[in-house]
């Protein structure tokens, strides 16, 4: 009888599991079905069933190339969780391992910058940007998308860190190693699952953003994000050419997210259950 | 082979050279069928200017706006041209934000340009932007369906019997709406269809002294007329169609008649994409007999910021796409039906784009019946049609906007929405030190 429940309980959990699964993902599939439509079907209601026209790639081929945004979107994401990583990759070991005083409220005010929407600052870090010549670059992108990610970078693995035993590091010690061989050889190793995670999940983010890539670039340093936004026409149907270039846009992060999606969900769901 | 290595080197070093002399200007621009085209013909310009190098960013109308008001307002030099319509070109104009056109050459012929165009472009008499397409609104009906109902639409037709054939025109059973207007909340959305309708009611946003005059009749009988009609003749769901959902309802013979933007009427006669290609007429925005019609004036314009350190290049290149032989090269490559309407009065004259274009005369009437400068029955202090031309506008109309959706969808009464509005412009002014 309990078997039975148990049995019940996990079709209903998995029946619930499936449908908030489509919910969210239903958005992105209707994009691509979209994408499949000429642009009168688009905007004539809903419909799941496309004429399987491909006419709206051939325009966004053709209207601008796509390659360049695509190199882009690639160096400005993984360059940025590099380098993100670089500098939180200590600062989180040393919250971890040899918390201060103030350690917990320096992690909640790096956090609390990420409260404030991005637009109150544009004047200051567009000035910033046009005085050091970074207007329009992608070194000076990439270190907008680093600081930007660092606070989530950074709880993440303070949060993985935290789970290594501080003994093993401590024995490490007692062994001679030194700081840096401490990180490297004994920290690093350990921790190579949740830095992947955080990797992972920051390239996506930096992938997606969509404020200042978009602000700060005009047509050398620009992404796939500046790309998807020139398909939107103040006059005239856009829909489907819209839905194809967002596809575009998205098919490269999708595909890597599918492939790394077990170190990912693991990544998110680190820590939670004890 | 040493040569042939050699040889090499030198073309590349060569052409390295030539690329690093070659000036390269950025040009901002909104994703519009005209602008896309102009991209493609670009190889006319680098052939006769081999020393400039043409870069396109193309953004979203809002995103582009606010791009662009970032880059000119701090002079951060990204952009040498930059695409703007007629209400940035007067506020921007008197901030000394964009270089005057004084450069455009001995034949490029200003004085053709449309007058109500090049006057809404300029500032004490000189061009701040160069019309690249300019619009008015105008209507456009079914001919089969204003023949069902017994009805003949005269040339400039009133309020009255718009109504009156909107009435008749409907039928919801076989879904059709005997008129179809914009809804949707915006200053360039509903706002600009309101407030050029507004002028034909004789209302006005402020009066001389920039106090806001929503309390006044004028703006009552407009609200109270526009949402009476569409209540009863118009599509459902009225309150978010913009431009584009009107389009497609009309394309599809969804709409008996439809008010909007003149350059509509080579999508709705393009029997590629309209159902109803052939059985499409035109005629002027209606009026109430009070000396001014309820049509816009827009103009897509390039102008010159005045941050930017290529002044030259960038005005052979504004002189080079706003041009009549620009007009030319689009007819011999794409024909006359292609050509960017609504700028240079040459064009209305051309025979054969007369016989390509049969709105062009209705067009030209259209624009010329919009006076940017003399917009209202009553006197204003501000410059602008379907807009005000001050800064605050964009925010203000916007809220207005919302508000006047909202009395169309029937979540307020057109008294509530018409005194909200009067609230939200006064503090608007007074914060702004309009009103003291």
């Amino acid at each position: 009888m309990a078997r039975a429940v148990s049995t019940q309980h996990k079709t209903i959990a998995t029946a619930a599991a499936w449908i908030v699964a489509l919910l969210i993902f239903f958005p992105i599939l209707y994009t691509i079905i979209t994408s499949f439509k000429s642009e009168q079907e688009a905007i004539q209601g809903f419909n799941l069933f496309p004429s399987g026209t491909t006419e709206s790639y051939t325009a966004v081929e053709a209207q601008s190339g796509y390659f360049k945004f695509f190199l882009n979107s690639v160096f400005l994401s993984v360059g940025s969780t590099i380098l993100a990583l670089l500098v939180a990759i200590p600062a989180a070991w040393s919250m971890a391992f040899s918390p201060g005083k103030w350690t917990k409220d320096i992690l909640m005010w790096m956090l609390s910058t990420k409260m404030m929407p991005a637009v109150a600052v544009l004047f200051p870090i567009y000035l910033i940007f046009r005085d050091t010549g970074l207007l329009d670059s992608r070194i000076g992108l990439m270190i907008m998308l680093m600081l930007i990610n660092l606070p989530i970078v950074v709880w993440m693995l303070y949060t993985y860190f935290r789970e290594i035993p501080g003994e093993i590091l401590e024995a490490a010690r007692m062994d001679g190693a030194s700081l840096w061989n401490e990180i490297v050889y004994v920290l690093t190793p350990m921790a190579v699952p949740g830095i992947a995670s955080t990797m992972l999940l920051n390239i996506i983010l930096a992938w997606n953003e969509a404020f200042w890539t978009i602000r700060l670039t005009t047509t050398e340093a620009a992404p796939l994000t500046a790309f998807i936004s020139s398909f939107s026409s103040p006059q005239g149907l856009f829909w489907a050419k819209l839905s194809a270039a967002s596809t575009l846009a998205i098919a490269p992060i999708l595909i890597m997210g599918w492939f790394s999606q077990k170190q990912l969900v693991r990544g998110l769901t680190f820590g939670a259950v004890k | 082979m040493k040569l042939r290595t050699l040889s090499l080197g030198l073309l590349s070093a060569s052409t390295l050279a030539f690329a690093a002399h070659a000036e390269s200007i950025t040009i901002a621009t909104v994703n519009n069928g005209d602008m896309v085209r102009m991209q493609t013909l670009t190889d006319d310009f680098t052939a006769k200017n081999p020393d400039i190098q043409l870069q396109w960013v193309t953004l979203e109308e809002n995103v582009l706006r606010e791009r662009v008001t970032t880059d000119i307002a701090t002079k951060g030099g990204q952009y040498d041209v930059m695409t703007i319509g007629t209400y940035e070109v007067p506020i921007w104009a008197k901030q000394s934000w964009l270089l005057p056109l004084d450069k455009l050459g001995d034949d490029y012929d200003v004085k053709d340009i449309i007058p109500a165009i090049a006057n809404g472009l300029s500032v004490d008499g000189k061009l701040y932007a160069a019309p690249f397409y300019g619009e008015s609104s105008f209507v456009m009906y079914r001919k089969d369906l204003m023949e069902k109902a017994g009805l003949t639409m005269p040339d400039a037709p009133t309020w009255d019997f718009i109504k009156q054939a909107a009435e008749k025109m409907t039928d919801r059973a076989n879904g059709v709406n005997g008129v179809c207007l914009r809804g949707k909340a915006g200053w360039g959305e509903n706002m600009a269809f309101l407030t050029a309708m507004s002028n034909s009611f004789g209302a006005r946003w402020f009066d001389e002294n920039w106090k806001p005059q929503f309390d006044q009749p004028e703006w009552k009988n407009t609200l109270q007329f526009y949402v009476d009609l569409m209540k009863a003749n118009g599509p459902e769901g009225a309150s978010s169609n913009g431009f584009n959902e009107n389009l497609a309802l009309f394309q599809q013979g969804k709409c008996g008649m439809w008010i909007d933007a003149t350059v509509a009427a080579s999508f709705v006669s393009d029997p590629k994409n309209s159902t109803v290609a052939d059985k499409v007429g035109y005629a002027l925005a209606p009026d109430n007999g009070l000396g001014k019609r309820g049509n816009w004036l827009w103009a897509w314009s390039l102008a010159i910021p005045a941050g930017t350190q290529k002044a030259d290049a960038a005005q052979k290149f504004v002189s080079w796409a706003t041009s009549k032989d620009y007009l030319e090269l689009v007819a011999s490559k794409e024909g006359w039906a292609n050509v960017p309407p609504g700028t240079r009065s040459s064009l209305y004259a051309n025979p054969e784009y007369q016989k390509a274009a049969p709105f062009a005369k209705m067009t030209l009437d259209s624009i010329n019946a919009a006076d940017p400068t003399h917009p209202t029955v009553k006197p204003v202090p501000y410059v602008g049609v379907q807009f005000v031309a001050i800064p605050e506008f964009q925010g203000l109309g916007t809220t207005v906007g919302q508000l006047f959706s909202a009395a169309l969808a029937g979540q307020t009464s057109v008294d509530d929405a018409l005194k909200q509005a009067q609230d939200a412009a006064t503090a608007t002014m007074t914060e702004g030190g309009y009103i003291q």
